[in-house]
């Protein structure tokens, strides 16, 4: 289960929204707790990287990984997760995200079909490096069953 | 000592340290000194070649080591190196095509066999790679689906799942040119796998022998790339329709009726990001229940499934390789009577239930209901089982019975029915009893509850039964030596 209030859904959605027809991406961070629950406090944005088609991929440079981890040490968080846009597309991952998937990471897809239709879906890896969805809570936006 | 920062997902593998101390050298030391002391970091870090792998950027200091000499850069006593995952992903390929099929390779055996598609200019080698890596899911393995899946395991999809529910049954292969005589009687999905794994033991095939329904749709599709719909009715085919959009994967469509076929391309991503039209931007809600009939009523000519499943098996590999312009906002109709083909263009709605502006539709929904056929009638009809006209008859209880069906199907078969086709009740409804009890079937209980309207509505009739099921149950459950067809 991860958690996610809705003031830290708000700022996935202003990027999300803002960096549209774009993929946007960042990292989360927060703590987990001994039974897995995860509380994201915080999120940092950053460039989307990828040369090309931004629209359909992302990608963060190492130099922006490293100031994530950094900023997780300063503030005595722990680095939980990315999150990235599909828009127009479901919050379900691709065989893209799949393939460059890390353990231990939460992924957070934002789906954006439209300006009021944003969902969040989150996933995380298993060993046989498939998905597995992590159930999002304290979410005040409607979830579509998809 | 160097010192190594561990990324955060990887420090699961080094006891949950974060940073780590080593001997000075190059990162090949480094590299070599960590997946000796934490051995699970080895295949995070290396690939089945040792090499050091795509996925993971090394970085000393603020600088790649790509850009400096490698995997020989000098690792100092200050040194700080960190290892740093490569973060990407993105959507889906507009393609439809989910799978990434630069890593693609083949056998010679496959080579020799794909050699033909190869060869032609502008399709070639990364086309049939695209097509190894495709995952395409076959829904309805009958009259359209035999040569879909005939042609589209000949040609190399790598992943082939089928849906359906049914058993092969002689009446079948007049038009499912993937069974034969020895494969009556048996799931049209196990049938099928047997006969595609002869023609190409190089693909994958799923099979699911099961009724799609709101509650699989969406787990069952959600592994595939491309959508082929060849379903012979409308509840299913406005599921697959929505679980597609639902599920923003590309859905190549045909249906057939009689001497008519159709196909198009719903919900496709072209190269500029957007989506073209799906089957309910044509047809957003379906015709009332009983006004088109299905191939069981209504017949088909057994080649133009032939036909028209061709043209759609074309539209998928066209889908999956981005060869050509597929029928994405165009609907072809075919007709074979007057060998004419007519395309028109197909635009999305605004008030598209699904997908337009304001989409009433968020989730799968019955789609039974949805398209009538379990509405409540206003006056429902008065049936009678095969087990209980049975009875009746053991009983010897006086009652008529009217066969509505064609003279041809009742030379396969009757059981001793008076014989008025459907077309020619009202004009003998002289010969129909206005008392006592009347049964009226046909083959499958669709005609002649049909019949039985009619003459309640325009002779006031009150005494007539409805065989539900028709002959078919009627011999299931009766008389099973009779012929079935």
């Amino acid at each position: 289960m991860i958690i996610i209030e809705p003031k830290i859904q708000q700022l996935l959605t202003e990027d999300a929204l803002g960096t549209f027809p774009d993929e946007c991406c960042g990292f989360l961070f927060g703590r987990e707790e001994t039974d897995g629950t995860r509380l994201i406090i915080d999120i940092l944005t950053v460039d989307n990287s990828k040369e090309g088609d931004k629209r359909r991929r992302f990608e963060i440079s190492p130099l922006d990984y490293m100031t994530a981890e950094q900023h997780a040490l300063d503030h005595d968080w722990t680095l939980l997760g990315i999150y990235h846009s599909h828009p127009k597309h479901p919050a379900i991952p691709s065989e893209h995200d799949r393939i460059a998937a890390q353990p231990f990471f939460s992924y957070v897809i934002i789906s954006v079909m439209s300006n009021d239709d944003v969902t969040f879906r989150s996933w995380l890896l298993n060993d046989e490096q498939q998905f597995e969805e992590e159930k999002i809570t304290d979410n005040h936006f409607t979830l579509k069953k998809v | 000592m160097a010192t190594v920062i561990i990324p955060t997902p990887l420090r699961k593998f080094t006891n949950n340290t974060a940073r780590l101390q080593v001997k000075a050298g190059t990162i090949q030391d480094t590299v070599q000194e960590l997946t000796v002391n934490f051995p699970d970091l080895k295949k995070h870090l290396l690939d089945e070649g040792g090499n050091i792998r795509s996925y993971v950027n090394i970085f000393v200091g603020n600088d790649d080591i790509r850009n400096l000499q490698q995997e020989k850069t000098t690792v100092k006593e200050d040194t700080v190196v960190s290892i740093v995952p490569a973060i990407a992903g993105g959507s889906p390929d507009a393609s439809g095509n989910n799978a990434d099929h630069t890593s693609i390779t083949f056998s010679k055996e496959e080579l020799g066999r794909y050699d033909r598609h190869i060869i032609i200019p502008g399709f070639g080698f990364e086309a049939q790679q695209k097509l190894k890596a495709a995952k395409v899911l076959v829904i309805g393995s009958g009259g359209l689906g035999s040569p879909v899946l005939l042609y589209l395991a000949a040609a190399g999809v790598g992943t082939l799942g089928i849906v359906d529910f049914d058993v092969v049954d002689d009446s079948n292969l007049q038009r499912q040119v993937l069974f034969g005589i020895n494969e009556i009687g048996k799931p049209k999905v196990e049938a099928a796998r047997k006969r595609l794994e002869t023609l190409n033991p190089h693909i994958r095939i799923n099979v699911y022998n099961t009724h799609l329904n709101s509650q699989n749709a969406l787990d069952i599709l959600k592994d595939y790339d491309v959508i082929a719909d060849g379903t012979d009715n409308f509840p299913t085919r406005y599921l697959v329709n929505d679980a597609s959009v639902l599920l923003g994967k590309p859905n190549v469509y045909a249906s057939i009726f009689q001497f008519e076929g159709q196909v198009s391309v719903f919900n496709q991503l072209d190269s500029q990001g957007n989506r073209g039209p799906n089957y309910r931007d044509l047809y957003p809600t379906p015709p009332p229940p009983g006004l088109v009939p299905s191939c069981a009523e209504g017949g088909v000519l057994g080649v133009l499934p032939g036909i028209i499943g061709s043209l759609q098996a074309l539209e998928v590999i066209k889908v999956i390789t981005g060869v050509g312009e597929t029928l994405s906002g165009r609907f072809y109709i075919f007709d074979a009577l007057n060998f004419e083909s007519r395309t028109f263009n197909i635009r999305s709605r605004e008030d598209n239930p699904i997908n337009g502006k304001n989409p009433t539709i968020t989730a799968l929904i019955d789609y039974e209901q949805f398209c009538g056929m379990r509405a409540v009638e206003e006056k429902p009809l008065k049936e009678v089982t095969a087990k209980e006209l049975y009875d009746w008859q053991v009983k010897g209880e006086k009652f008529q019975l009217i066969d509505v069906r064609e003279p041809h199907e009742y030379s396969i078969v009757n059981i001793n029915g008076e014989l008025i086709p459907l077309a020619t009740v009202a004009a003998n409804a002289d010969k129909i009893n206005t008392e006592g009890k009347v049964v009226i079937h046909c083959k499958m209980g669709g005609r002649s509850a049909k019949a039985i309207k009619e003459l309640e509505e325009k002779f006031g009739y009150k005494n007539l039964y409805n065989l539900k099921g028709g002959i078919l149950a009627y011999i299931d459950e009766v008389q099973p030596e009779l012929t079935k067809y």
